[in-house]
């Protein structure tokens, strides 16, 4: 005979209730724990985007995405030409406002060289750049379809494709754009602001730069050889792409990721009081029972395994239901909410040792009971 | 009566709490047998030490000094000879509280098969068993009912039921009619009495109850943690 059963079956209204507002509590853990792998997955989605070996930047900087590089746009002729070199592009980012159907949209812009690296993986809906002008790409988390128009800077540009996941580190949505555009936007200015620029003397004769030149090896080419060749240009460095995603990392969302890593630490926490508690009420309300079950002779393996067992149903059906209700909410939050199955797996096993821990308070307090308090009504 | 109708076989037991001037001696030197087919009531005011008795011969509570034996097995001598007492309850010892006690969450068949799942019998056993003593006690109609939903009376025969299922030779009540009518507390005693007559176990029972004092073989007083036997 299971006691434990029996008892949830007993109560089960308020089980199930208790439950719920424990599985609550868990979609909220496994919403942070969601964001967190959001927030790395998305600073790294436009890094592993082009597919690169190689990122050749501004010497003496730390990259596109840690800092401002800025390097003369043949360097990509250059580096082409390199030995061991496939395919190279040049690629430029930069982050943009813009209005569309009555919203500001703040936009990522990637300029990439269309036929070279630098372009998004897949394309999700629609078709790719297939216009030297004018025409983009769009994350669908810019609400953009293709057909749309949108005004960039001074002109329109048309929506032809869409791509899926695809922002920077600050979860703004990407839009790809050609090159040559993504450079138009950089550095042109306002008509007022031209021509006073222009009467101060300054004719924006400046020779085209972009914010770095990726490049593909082939095969059995070497990465490090290539880095250091490139590092002996002065004004060039170059980062291999495991180098440049821990950048990433390390400085731009690392301090966003300890963050969010601190609160997950604190809901836990909450969570393993709130489940002791629960637990612990649940065995104080059951003490004359178990001082009855005591009392006819029910060794204290029966009183622990009623405790554990409710405990741990307790956690592992709280947990089904955060895990349920987070994949039925986690689209509609604004940045992106990813879960790998691992994560499920962890927060199991952390679920189950929070509850053997929990329910230690209430098998400690029903041990103590004295059996002789179940005489005397 | 030979010995072996000796079920419970108290020799000199006495139970104190604190020391020196906050010292209160729950019983002295306390002699009490009780043969099989016995009903006795412990009888005394509230604090003469009947339920402190109660609680020694149930093997809850440890008596500061004394011989205990329990159906031929001696069970304490200054110490408890036994490790294993809730296993001694099991087998020997039946309980009947004055609230009935049933586990909330058990039908009044699973209160009592719970004792026999205790004690390592078959589930189709112990439920067959479960049905024959409820049969037996004319509550096996309200087999499948939680106690929440039945009369006094009813529990309080459920309550019995559980208190004979491993088949004990000596069974325990404390006021065992304290939440019943006249009546009622009647056919309870008239019940105890056939069980003790046919199991050949004896009853002791703790009670306030006036009315049922006649259903007694004896009535043991306590008094000041002493017995006088009327």
């Amino acid at each position: 005979m299971n006691l434990a059963i029996k008892d949830i079956r007993h109560g089960l209204f308020r089980f199930v209730l208790t439950c719920f507002g424990l599985g609550l509590l868990m979609t909220v853990v496994l919403a942070m724990i969601g964001i967190y792998n959001g927030l790395v997955a998305d600073a790294l989605a436009v890094v592993k985007a082009p597919a690169a070996d190689v990122w050749v930047i501004e010497a003496g900087t730390q990259g596109p995405f840690a800092e401002a590089s800025s390097i003369p746009a043949d360097t990509r002729d250059a580096v082409a030409r390199m030995p061991g070199v496939a395919e190279a592009g040049a690629i430029t980012y930069q982050t943009m406002e813009a209005t569309h159907a009555g919203r500001t949209l703040r936009l990522y812009v990637i300029g990439f060289e269309p036929g070279r690296p630098g372009g998004p993986q897949r394309i999700a809906e629609g078709r790719g750049l297939g216009t030297s002008h004018f025409e983009l790409m769009a994350d669908r988390k810019t609400g953009l379809v293709p057909g749309d128009t949108i005004r960039l800077g001074r002109d329109r540009f048309t929506v032809v494709g869409l791509v899926e996941d695809a922002m920077n580190s600050g979860g703004d949505p990407a839009v790809y754009v050609t090159l040559a555009d993504a450079m138009a936007l950089q550095t042109a200015l306002d008509p007022a602001a031209a021509r006073v620029q222009s009467a101060r003397g300054d004719g924006g004769l400046r020779p085209p730069t972009v914010a770095a030149v990726i490049a593909r090896l082939e095969p059995g080419a070497g990465v490090a050889l290539l880095t250091a060749t490139v590092r002996q240009w002065k004004h060039l460095s170059a980062l291999s792409q495991v180098e440049q995603e821990q950048l990433l990392l390390a400085s731009v969302v690392d301090r966003a990721r300890r963050q969010i890593g601190l609160f997950l630490s604190i809901l836990l926490t909450v969570s393993a009081v709130v489940i002791a508690l629960i637990i612990y009420t649940m065995t104080m309300e059951k003490l004359k029972q178990i001082a009855t079950l005591k009392l006819i002779g029910a060794p204290d393996r029966t009183i622990v395994g009623l405790i554990v067992q409710q405990a741990l149903i307790l956690g592992i059906s709280g947990l089904g239901i955060g895990l349920v209700l987070i994949l039925l909410v986690k689209d509609n939050f604004p940045r992106r909410v990813v879960l790998e199955p691992f994560n499920a797996l962890v927060l199991t096993g952390i679920i189950l040792v929070v509850c053997l821990a929990a329910s230690g308070l209430g098998v400690r307090a029903a041990l103590k009971v004295d059996p002789a308090t179940a005489l005397g009504g | 009566m030979t010995p072996d109708d000796i079920l419970v076989d108290v020799k000199g037991v006495a139970k104190h709490y604190g020391t020196g001037e906050t010292r209160v001696d729950a019983l002295r030197s306390v002699d009490l047998r009780v043969h099989a087919g016995e009903v006795i009531a412990l009888l005394g005011p509230s604090g003469s030490g009947k339920t402190t008795l109660l609680n020694v011969i149930g093997c809850i509570l440890a008596p500061t000094a004394g011989r205990v034996e329990l159906d031929g097995d001696a069970v304490f001598d200054g110490k408890w000879l036994r490790s294993d007492l809730r296993r001694l309850r099991l087998d020997k010892i039946g309980f009947i509280f004055q609230a009935h006690n049933l586990l909330p969450f058990l039908t009044a068949e699973e209160n009592v098969s719970v004792v026999l799942d205790l004690a390592g019998w078959p589930a189709t056993q112990g439920r067959a068993r479960a049905r024959e003593l409820l049969d037996y006690l004319e509550v096996g109609h309200r087999a499948k009912v939680k106690p929440a939903l039945l009369s006094g009376g009813e529990a309080q025969r459920v309550a019995i039921a559980r208190a004979l299922a491993n088949r004990p030779r000596i069974i325990l009540a404390d006021e065992p009619t304290a939440a019943l009518d006249s009546g009622r507390a009647q056919l309870v005693m008239d019940l105890l009495r056939k069980l003790a007559t046919e199991q050949k176990a004896c009853i002791i029972a703790v009670t306030h109850d006036e009315k049922i004092f006649d259903r007694f073989d004896r009535l043991i007083h306590l008094r000041d943690g002493r017995l006088v036997e009327a």
